[in-house]
């Protein structure tokens, strides 16, 4: 499995896959609507606009009241798709998403471009890095952060069936496209991806690529990984947690978010109550981005195929 | 008893529910609330085409909106006097497992409320989706909004603005309750809304004025509102309220937006207001 998943050829962005998601459902759900912040080109909204300009409802660099109309059409029976950055989908708009749809029960999917690090040259000021963990804290919100193109479209078609609101993060850069077509999405529901008997790795978002790399460098040395891919943060899968650490007995968490507020955090707090492990959190630790490059980001931020690794090891001689 | 006779009634009542129910409570916000009780009144009780059974969407029927949620005692009050709940439900106001939350809220689906507002500046942008969802469904009713003045304060309101006025969403009536008062203060002093009447215009609006405390011009001026609209022009009413009218010792003054009254203060509101359907 982990060979075949490593073997993949093709880059694609996770954006990518959002707007192809999109595109599918203007042909497939009528009810389906979107909006977006000016930012139609980078969340690869064009496709849907250009066929369903009637269902398209742009609403310039406001994204505060873009929160609001999406409660409105969802109280009308639509289902809105909001667009735009992850940092203008959560930080800046937070109460709007608190009081108007989270509070308000609102089915409004909030769908977030451009988060972590490899946003790259733009740097800090929309390298979003807080999201999730903002977002998380809302009662009720569902919040996904799927690993590549194919998870990110299969996401995309599956909120809209979800009723509820719900956050869907994803990312600017190509990245390899390695999810098996023939494995289901359901949101929820974690995904084993490499079985192992050492460790229990649980990556989301980008950082699943990067945790199948390490623990494909680590079987050469005798260790073995179960890779999980964790792509819906809330609600989180315990059983498939609980399983893999009851065999495994060691835990890493990987993903492009603060260690503050992220997966390993919602893991750590599951396992503190239901199972105390040894445990390495993989994230960025209590810093802002810069610019550069994605991978030089990641490697300078903590998020390398090398901080998984290192990871892994010192949690086996915990 | 004409209907004009008839409407003046209700809103006395309605105002003896409104400080009623923040005397029990101790808590709310009576000064606003009575302000915009002819409003409410002249909207629930004559120009609001509304069904008795609540349905979220609203397809089919005038929706309303209220964004400076604070003044939840008036809508309260206008729902069950319209028949949404139970009067009776009035008494819970504020209290622990009450549908009736400090601020409008869907979370305990009280019959009538759409989204819950309190934090200011949200709701014209809600009512705004919810006008759009009403051409995409080619329903041709209306929805309304009613905002604070100083609520005008909020940055989003100004998105908003822009965003209906870009889109034409011609469908939605907006009142601003322009008492000229706020918690702090005067706006003048808290902070200067400038010429409103002016902003409002040049943000693509069709606006007009009201007197908010005379049941006649409030009904006129709400029916001159609905035919302006489907005209390519978002419309706003500002109309002119005096914050707590009704009771003297409230009215034209910040400082009963948001305290209630003690045991001699209730006694002396209530003298002031006829009971005309009988108190909850």
């Amino acid at each position: 499995m982990l060979k075949e998943l490593l073997g993949a050829k093709d880059k694609k962005a996770t954006r990518d896959g959002f707007g192809d998601g999109l595109f599918e459902l203007g042909q497939t759900n009528d009810k389906v609507v979107a909006l977006c912040a000016d930012l139609a080109g980078s969340l690869k909204m064009n496709k849907f606009i250009d066929t369903y300009p009637q269902r398209f409802f742009q609403c310039g660099v406001a994204e505060a009241n873009m929160m609001g109309v999406a409660a409105g059409l969802a109280t009308g029976g639509y289902i809105p798709f909001t667009g735009t950055f992850a940092n203008f989908s959560t930080g800046r708009v937070f109460d709007q998403i608190r009081q108007s749809i989270a509070y308000s029960g609102k089915n409004v999917k909030i769908c977030a471009s451009h988060a972590g690090v490899t946003l790259g040259e733009d740097g800090a000021t929309h390298q979003i890095l807080e999201d999730m963990g903002m977002i998380k804290m809302l009662p009720g919100l569902t919040v996904i952060n799927p690993c590549d193109y194919r998870q990110t479209k299969a996401a995309t078609l599956a909120i809209a069936e979800h009723h509820g609101p719900v956050y869907l993060r994803f990312g600017r850069p190509g990245w390899p496209v390695f999810m098996p077509e023939n494995i289901p999405f359901e949101i929820g529901k974690g995904i084993l991806l490499n079985e192992g008997t050492d460790v229990s790795v649980f990556a989301t978002g980008h950082m699943v690529w990067q945790s199948l790399q390490a623990a494909d460098q680590l079987s050469k040395a005798g260790i073995s990984c179960e890779v999980i891919n964790i792509h819906t943060i809330k609600p989180l899968d315990d059983a498939i947690i609980l399983d893999s650490v009851s065999k495994t007995g060691r835990v890493v968490t990987a993903e492009e978010h603060q260690i503050s507020g992220g997966l390993g955090e919602s893991i750590a707090s599951l396992l503190a109550r239901k199972s105390p492990s040894p445990m390495e959190l993989v994230g960025v630790d209590d810093s802002f981005g810069e610019s550069g490059k994605p991978a030089e980001l990641m490697n300078k931020y903590g998020l390398g195929v090398s901080d998984v690794v290192a990871a892994i090891k010192k949690v086996l001689e915990r | 008893m004409d209907n004009l006779e008839k409407l003046k009634k209700t809103a006395s009542q309605i105002r003896r529910d409104i400080v009623r129910m923040v005397y029990h409570a101790q808590s709310g916000h009576p000064g606003g609330s009575l302000g915009c009780a002819d409003f409410f009144t002249a909207l629930y009780f004559s120009e609001l085409k509304h069904k008795p059974e609540f349905n979220m969407k609203g397809a089919n029927e005038d929706v309303f909106i209220l964004s400076n949620g604070h003044i939840s005692p008036v809508f309260y009050a206008s729902l069950a006097r319209s028949g949404y709940f139970d009067v009776k439900e009035l008494n819970t106001f504020r209290s622990i497992d009450s549908r009736l939350q400090g601020h409008p809220a869907t979370h305990e689906e009280l019959p009538g409320v759409r989204v819950a507002t309190g934090s200011l500046g949200q709701g014209l942008s809600v009512a705004i989706g919810i006008a759009l969802s009403k051409k995409l469904a080619e329903d041709d009713r209306y929805v309304y909004a009613l905002t604070g003045d100083g609520e005008l304060q909020e940055g989003q309101i100004w998105e908003a603005l822009m965003f209906a006025a870009h889109h034409q969403v011609d469908n939605l009536i907006v009142t601003v309750d322009w008492n000229g008062q706020q918690i702090d203060g005067p706006n003048e002093e808290v902070m200067s809304l400038g010429d409103l009447e002016a902003k409002w215009k040049s943000f693509g609006w069709e606006v007009m004025q009201m007197e908010g405390n005379d049941m006649e011009a409030v009904l006129t001026g709400l029916r001159n509102a609905k035919s302006k609209t489907k005209k390519g022009k978002p419309v706003v009413i500002l109309m002119r309220t005096d914050m707590g009218f009704g009771v003297d010792f409230m009215q034209g003054t910040h400082k009963w937006h948001g305290i209630a009254p003690n045991d001699e203060q209730i006694k002396e509101a209530l003298s002031q207001l006829e009971e005309t359907l009988g108190d909850f």
